[in-house]
């Protein structure tokens, strides 16, 4: 890894650990979602066994979305950008430092708090280990195809709203196998499903670096 | 070694209306470049065309630099050093941190206790940018720009935002760089502090 490379994904990091930063706003949202739910839904457990896999997911990708709009539109408006895109780093490899930076400070640390979360749902002890894998193996491609999202809309000053409409849709295929995976698992069938979102999310991870650069020289040129 | 920037024939399209069009010039190593023109008359535009930020809608941009000539874009960027009217600055770093990130990102050796002391803000160095005014952030730009030590500066409105020490310090830096053989293109409306070779957008 080169000094460059890792001074960006450095830097992205200690802004989203800073104030203001995306990393406890993602855990909080996630957290507090997951409180909520079970309140809403009342104490009956096995019914909540049932829905954790698919409504954690969901609130993972949700945290994970809540800061994906200020991943380029920060660097945009400020004017890091142009100076950024001057390193001699190619744009390719600015995309994978911030998509690294991205999934470091929201998918690790939601997956790493989602077995205490599971726990609200009286989650068995196979279906907590299930979900732990299935979100280790599928928010990086929220963070990717997010990330595409994000330097498309990078311009728009309103970009944030925007967003969601336009990647979540994308999304649909994670949250179909990683919750699938969970409930395969509950369930004691095979589990085609973790194949399914390993294979989906290497080729987002391996595409979203490429795709997220063509965006951003699009803006750049803009 | 740089030894010239050349435009041939640019032009510039923006929207739908055409900024300049037929452009040449061509400044050569120790020189500056001074773009002057009315607002909107595409002084901006023409600095990004040259970072390689926009492609020109006709003719092209060569830097010669020791044995050979560069034409794309994208292989243009990492001889420019790039002072824009968007500072470029993290509230949530301190003065040392923003200086040090952009050091590393551009592979820079630079001393940068030194370049902090030149440009007046080594007291600062430890302070949250939030803290830091206009002039000072204009300052920690200039710290940047000599710390990146790329060829070719552009420069918008490099005095924007200056007090006199300010604008005394920025000549000082391009006269500096230009000493050493690099190339200065600035857009601005403010007299410059020496003798240089003015290029009017919009004139003809």
């Amino acid at each position: 890894m080169s000094l460059a490379f890792r001074s960006l994904l450095m830097r992205d990091l200690r802004l989203a650990a800073r104030s203001g930063g995306s990393a406890f706003l993602a855990l909080a949202f996630f957290a507090l979602m997951a409180t909520l739910v079970p309140l809403g839904v009342g104490a009956d457990l096995r019914l909540l066994a049932r829905v954790a896999a698919g409504v954690l997911w969901v609130g993972a990708v949700l945290a994970a979305l809540l800061s994906l709009d200020r991943l380029y539109q920060g660097d945009f408006d400020d004017g890091s950008l142009d100076l950024i895109a001057l390193s001699p780093l190619s744009l390719e490899q600015v995309a994978l430092a911030k998509f690294l930076a991205h999934w470091l400070s929201t998918g690790l640390p939601l997956t790493l708090l989602s077995p205490l979360l599971a726990l609200f749902f009286g989650l068995a002890g196979r279906g907590t280990e299930m979900l732990a894998l299935s979100l280790l193996i599928g928010t990086p491609a929220v963070s990717a195809v997010g990330a595409i999202g994000a330097s498309l809309t990078l311009s728009l000053k309103r970009g944030g709203l925007i967003l969601p409409l336009l990647i979540l849709p994308l999304l649909t295929p994670v949250v179909i196998f990683g919750a699938g995976a969970v409930s395969a698992a509950l369930d004691g069938l095979a589990n085609g499903a973790l194949g399914l979102l390993a294979g989906f999310s290497a080729a987002a991870v391996l595409l979203s670096p490429f795709v997220t650069a063509a965006c951003v020289r699009l803006n750049l040129a803009g | 070694m740089i030894v010239s920037l050349t435009a041939e024939k640019l032009a510039c399209v923006r929207g739908d209306r055409q900024l300049f069009s037929g452009l040449d010039f061509e400044v050569k190593s120790g020189e500056v470049l001074v773009v002057e023109g009315a607002n909107g008359v595409g002084k901006t535009s023409l600095l990004r065309l040259i970072a390689g930020f926009l492609p020109p809608a006709k003719g092209a941009v060569r830097i010669a630099i020791d044995e050979q000539v560069i034409s794309d874009g994208e292989e243009r960027g990492p001889l420019v050093g790039w002072l824009g009217h968007q500072d470029g600055i993290k509230p949530q770093l301190s003065v040392a941190e923003q200086l040090e990130f952009f050091a590393h990102l551009y592979g820079a050796r630079t001393e940068l206790e030194g370049v902090l002391t030149r440009v007046g803000l080594l007291r600062q160095r430890m302070l949250s940018c939030r803290y830091l005014s206009a002039g000072q952030k204009k300052r920690l730009g200039l710290a940047r720009l000599v710390v990146s030590a790329r060829p070719l500066w552009l420069l918008d409105e490099p005095f924007a935002a200056l007090d006199t020490n300010g604008r005394a310090l920025a000549s000082e830096l391009m006269q500096a760089h230009c000493g050493r053989g690099g190339i200065v293109v600035a857009a601005s409306h403010d007299p410059f502090g020496f003798a240089a070779r003015k290029l009017r957008l919009g004139a003809a």
